[in-house]
């Protein structure tokens, strides 16, 4: 089966490791990622103004030009990519806030289109998945969904209290999943341009709860998360000597772990 | 007016609020603010264009678990954008993008842009 997938630009630059894990995992359940041809950067954050349109023409560009290529689905991996697009795509299905937008832009018709996020994909490919299982994962994880993958509800791939897709995931892998009350917690976000001290403080709350619930290792699919969580785990640790560092995953990592007997974690790991 | 501008950017009804505070209980950011979510409210309510001072709506991560908890769907994370859009729209910006540590991946750095400058 081959979907349309849009990268984003963290995938292709600090987040290399999540696609190339990525394009391998999806093959080995028989889901060909295929690169949309032209792709925008979506803009990250959706713009919460109700007058600010311009905020919105990025991703509703792009949602168009997915259509134009022949696809009626679209994959997202990146977590603040897929809540930027799936918002738009919310905010275009009213025939007047298409009517605005379109004015920027000289595009066909919008006849609709499907925005998912690369785990909803795999939602009933539970069998194939654990059919790919060379080495099952013998490790504790805590599946950390952050903010964007279930907030706000319109969006949300799971259910935005108590999500367990990832769980799920993990289980399939052979591996075992705690639950803990901070997987929908934010890190932070964006502060850490801002006020790094605020994020190191959360990436501390949200590690050691992990800890308590007897996680060894952290799953997660947004490169924000990812990047804040490894990052501040250093200052952490500097503010707090005894604190331990916790590894951190991309769901697709743990996935070729469990398919390939071995892990592989890629050579992108700059700005870290 | 305040208010009627926090309306209008927004888009929301603040009237629906009734304080209950459960926007404030969810939110993981109130250790770093100086108004809880829903004392901003109740200070555009009464129109106090001091809360256009507040740290608050800039510590503010757009995480939606206020919004997603109020139990009159009063969508808080918008209007902490309405605050932040009527300092930004007054040319001021709240980032100095030279500042920018541009080793930070992508998506932190363009949210930031698009949060924190006009
Ligand atoms: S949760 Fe909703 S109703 Fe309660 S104080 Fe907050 S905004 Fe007001
Ligand atoms: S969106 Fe902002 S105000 Fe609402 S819970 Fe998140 S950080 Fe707090």
């Amino acid at each position: 089966m081959e979907v349309a997938y849009y990268p984003g630009c963290t995938l292709k630059t600090h987040a290399k490791e999540f696609e190339k894990a990525a394009l391998k995992a999806y093959r080995a359940i028989g889901i060909e990622l295929k690169e949309l041809d032209k792709w925008y950067c979506c803009g990250t954050v959706y713009s919460l103004a109700k007058d600010n349109i311009m905020y919105k023409v990025a991703s509703v560009r792009n949602i168009l030009n997915a259509q134009k290529e022949g696809f009626d689905c679209l994959i997202v991996l990146c977590s603040m990519c897929y809540n930027t697009l799936k918002q738009a795509q919310e905010f275009i299905k009213d025939e007047s806030n298409l009517a605005r937008i379109k004015a920027f832009m000289d595009e066909e018709e919008y006849k609709g289109i499907e925005i998912l996020h690369g785990l909803e994909l795999l939602k009933d490919k539970m069998e194939e998945i654990k059919k790919a299982v060379k080495k099952p994962l013998n490790r504790k994880y805590a599946a950390y969904y952050g903010c964007t993958l279930l907030r706000p509800k319109s969006v949300a791939i799971d259910s935005y209290e108590k999500p367990s897709i990832m769980e799920r995931l993990i289980e399939a892998l052979g591996g075992i999943a705690v639950e803990w009350p901070l997987k929908n917690e934010c890190c932070g976000s964006y502060n850490i341009i801002t006020n790094k001290e605020i994020v190191v403080e959360r990436v501390r709350h949200i590690i050691e709860n992990a800890r308590q619930r007897g996680a060894e290792a952290i799953v997660t699919s947004c490169p924000l998360c990812y990047f804040n969580l490894k990052e501040c785990q250093k200052d952490v640790k500097r503010i707090y000597p005894g604190f331990e560092e916790m590894p951190l995953y991309y769901y697709t990592e743990l996935m070729n772990e469990a398919f390939n007997g071995k892990f592989d974690k890629g050579e992108n790991n700059n700005g870290s | 007016m305040l208010l009627e501008k926090v309306e209008e950017i927004s888009g929301e009804n603040l009237y629906a609020c009734y304080q209950c505070g459960r926007c404030t209980a969810g939110c993981p950011m109130t250790g770093e603010m100086d108004l809880m979510p829903n004392q901003i409210i109740l200070a555009i309510l009464r129109n106090d264009e001091s809360v256009l001072d507040a740290k608050t709506p800039w510590v503010c991560a757009q995480c939606y678990q206020c919004g997603v908890r109020c139990p009159k769907n009063v969508d808080i994370a918008k209007i902490m954008e309405a605050l932040r859009e009527i300092k930004l729209r007054s040319n001021v910006n709240y980032i100095d993008l030279k500042k920018i540590n541009k080793s930070y991946p992508q998506i932190a750095i363009v949210a930031a842009m698009r949060k924190f400058t006009g």
